[in-house]
């Protein structure tokens, strides 16, 4: 038997729901209006350029990269500013936001809007992660780290292999598998380009074993192209995650507080290896990306290519508007998405997926005391003991915490999944987490 | 917890048939007292809302009954009970709290306070019937003790002792649940096959008790039992499969599990052989789980990148 390959420590096995796989990638008609904060990745926010009343295009730079950890951020639509303001956004924190009153779909002449194949790749390595950094490109599985950080390899350290995770481990989500199935040829084109701008000759793509139809297809397309191997994978919660994804690929471990270069390695999402596709090759800024629009209780659920800044009651009127019974709508996927407060808030770069619960579904079970089973330090893909953690955080004990390695906590929520107890382990984990940064951070000044 | 009750079902079904009456009663009495105390204790002492809706207090009654013989009067039952979960479990504020085992605890406990009837066994099938005046006489351990100290050697008691298959169908005096080591490897089966335990903890004691009577054994033959007898007797099965996991007094991962193991397998050995009292198993359980919270503390899960980081 063919054993397929997958990480080693822990993991779980959530029902997938994937419903909305056969949804081919629609495009959303255009808002009336879009919002567009300055800040949709980890870093610095991004300095804003415009003023309320100008006129703005389709790919037009409207907020500057303020520092090497930072992105560019781009107009989607064509029309006027009409709001600079501190708006709130999915995640409930207020940050500045450009409104934009959409006025026609006029685009920068820069940008190649035909859909024709470019292989040819010309810039040089510096060149393509200099355009990279100026399509304001982050990493789309919802980490939104600036892509052409990582791609920066600091000296002294070597990429031999290129990662493209393509795993869309969590439940519900399909944006990645469509844009595999759809994007193949410019997938690929993309992986070329990062391996070019690495200087690697190598790339491997993972995918889970649950898309045996996007696995099938780029394999036969990989062939076209040099040095692409595609990789099924197990079905495990949380393969997608960075150092699970590199452990079940190469077999190496990205040591605690450590990069995936150290151990040579660099990962990049298939969505983002299409953005940079897109932008090198078209000249195209990342100002649009799949969502996919998804729950049991929606009419109809999809896959949209959205223009950022599309706000998510658009998105959700477009699959046939909020059910009755809607319990709680979460941006990201049920493992480690965050529920909104409300639905005024804008698609960023990081929105994968926006899914609508029930309120059956939705209800928190109660909790009981914790029995002491292990089962969450036996099931934690990082080894940690969330038991202990989430004793710790409770007892706002946070040196122990740091000792414990909080910080290796990659918030993934399989302990509070599987605990039979019902705690909300990850609630105080995260609490921890972010004490522990404040300590450390303030040790340093 | 439902599960767990389950796989004691065996163990419960063979304690009728052997030990009739007796073990109906001290198994009802146990069970009803344990969970009619944690009612009380919660409801009008503690004042909190009862859990008894957990199972955990039926599942702590059934391994007290299976922990005594089954003639025990029924006021050291409900004695035994009033401790398990009065004093070892809810005093230590409940459910996920208690550092020992409450059976076990209570196990002891009554060793001490009664040693004359906690240690006459019944006889099986003889016995089915009785209830008080049942037909007792000693279990394969207190034989060979007895017999080792007026200086027979094991080949002369031979006749005396159940042979390898009697015992593993429980065909012994002993504890009314811990007898048939068949029907309690039924229950571990299911338990591992509801994922309920892990095998580690089952696993790591039999294979070190087996280990080491093996050694003694090959010293001395005539001196030390087999390792199969000292498997199959005494409350090794119970005490490995229901009690050593229960997963409150346990260690928290893989490798506390294989320590905690290990370390119970040598003292339950090294009570039976050099002690003076001729069962070891509760005792070395009992201090295992004196242990666990400092293996908690120090014996830690592989951490994921941990290795690296060392070598780098
Ligand atoms: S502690 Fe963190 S890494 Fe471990 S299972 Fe919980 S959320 Fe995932
Ligand atoms: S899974 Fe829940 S009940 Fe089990 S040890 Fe962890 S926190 Fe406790």
């Amino acid at each position: 038997m063919n054993m397929l390959k997958t990480f080693s420590k822990g993991g779980v096995h959530p029902s997938e729901n994937k419903i909305s796989a056969n949804r081919s990638i629609e495009i959303l008609p255009l808002p009336q209006k879009v919002s567009i904060p300055v800040s949709q990745h980890i870093g610095a926010p991004a300095t804003i350029l415009v003023a309320k009343g100008d006129k703005v295009k389709v790919g037009q730079i409207i907020a500057q990269s303020a520092g090497f950890v930072s992105a560019n951020i781009h107009s989607s639509v064509s029309g006027t500013v009409e709001s600079i303001d501190a708006v709130l956004d999915s995640s409930g924190y207020k940050r500045q936001t450009i409104t934009i009153t959409v006025e026609g779909d006029e685009w920068e002449s820069s940008i190649d809007r035909t859909t024709d194949l470019k292989k040819d790749i010309q810039l040089t390595s510096q060149d393509i992660i200099k355009r990279i950094n100026e399509a304001g490109i982050v990493g789309l599985g919802g980490a939104t780290f600036p892509s052409h950080v990582k791609l920066s390899v600091p000296s002294g350290k070597k990429a031999d292999v290129l990662i493209i995770n393509g795993v869309e481990c969590e439940p519900y989500l399909t944006s990645d598998h469509r844009l595999m199935l759809e994007k193949g040829h410019e997938l690929m084109v993309g992986i070329q380009i990062l391996m070019k701008a690495l200087n690697v000759s190598k790339a491997l793509i993972g995918i889970e074993n649950n898309k045996p139809d996007a696995i099938n297809y780029l394999k036969i397309i990989a062939g076209e192209y040099k040095g692409i191997e595609v990789h099924a994978l197990k079905v495990k919660y949380p393969q997608g995650g960075e150092k699970q994804l590199i452990k079940a690929l190469v077999n190496r471990e990205v040591p605690s507080g450590g990069l995936p270069i150290d151990i040579g390695t660099v990962v990049h999402n298939v969505g983002t290896a299409f953005a940079v596709y897109e932008a090198v090759q078209k000249n195209k800024p990342l100002f649009e990306r799949v969502v996919t629009v998804t729950g049991k209780i929606l009419p109809r659920t999809a896959n949209y290519m959205v223009r950022i800044g599309t706000s998510v009651s658009d998105l959700i009127a477009a699959a046939g508007g909020l059910p009755e019974d809607t319990g709680k709508v979460v941006n990201g996927g049920p493992m480690m998405g965050k529920a909104l407060v409300n639905t005024d808030v804008p698609v960023t770069k990081g929105t994968s997926g926006i899914i609508v619960f029930q309120s059956k579904e939705s209800k928190r079970k109660t909790e009981s005391v914790c029995i002491r089973c292990a089962k969450c330090v036996s099931i934690c893909p990082m080894g940690l003991e969330p038991y202990l953690l989430n004793k710790l955080g409770q007892q706002m004990i946070f040196d122990r915490m740091e000792q414990e390695n909080v910080l290796d906590c990659m918030e993934c929520g399989s302990c509070s999944f599987e605990c039979p107890a019902h705690l909300p382990l990850l609630d105080y984990i995260r609490l921890g987490k972010a004490e522990v940064s404040k300590i450390i951070r303030s040790r340093k000044n | 917890m439902f599960n767990v009750v389950l796989a004691l079902m065996p163990a419960f079904a063979v304690s009728l048939y052997y030990f009739g009456f007796g073990a109906l009663i001290v198994t009802l009495l146990a069970v009803g007292s344990c969970v009619i105390f944690e009612y009380l204790i919660q409801k009008y002492i503690l004042k909190v809302t009862p859990t008894i809706t957990d199972g955990s207090a039926i599942v702590t009654g059934l391994l007290l009954a299976f922990n005594v013989p089954s003639n025990l009067p029924w006021y050291i039952v409900v004695f035994g009970s009033l401790f398990a979960i009065g004093v070892a479990k809810m005093s230590f504020g409940g459910l996920g709290n208690n550092p020992f085992n409450p059976a076990l605890a209570a196990r002891v406990f009554m060793l001490i306070s009664f040693p004359v009837q906690m240690t006459s066994w019944p006889l099986p099938v003889a016995s089915r019937l009785q209830y008080i005046d049942a037909v007792t006489g000693p279990t394969p351990l207190a034989i060979l003790k007895e017999g080792l100290k007026n200086g027979e050697t094991i080949s002369q008691m031979s006749d005396k002792i159940p042979t390898h298959m009697q015992m593993f169908m429980g065909l012994m005096g002993g504890s009314l649940g811990e007898i048939a080591a068949f029907a309690l490897l039924i229950g571990f089966a299911w338990l591992l096959f509801t994922k309920v335990i892990t095998w580690h903890i089952p696993v790591s004691i039999f294979t070190t008790i087996f280990v080491f009577t093996g050694i003694l054994w090959l010293i001395n033959p005539e001196k030390n039992a087999d390792p199969i007898f000292h498997l199959l007797t005494g409350g090794v099965m119970i005490g490995a499969i229901f009690m050593a996991t229960d997963y409150v007094t346990s260690p928290m991962n893989k490798a506390g599990m294989w320590i905690f193991g290990i370390g119970i397998g040598l003292l339950t050995v090294i009570i039976r052989v050099w002690g003076s009292y001729p069962e070891g198993v509760s005792f070395a359980i009992l201090i295992m789980n004196a242990f666990v919270p400092l293996l908690n503390r120090y014996v830690k899960p592989k951490r994921f990148g941990e290795e690296v980081k060392k070598n780098g």
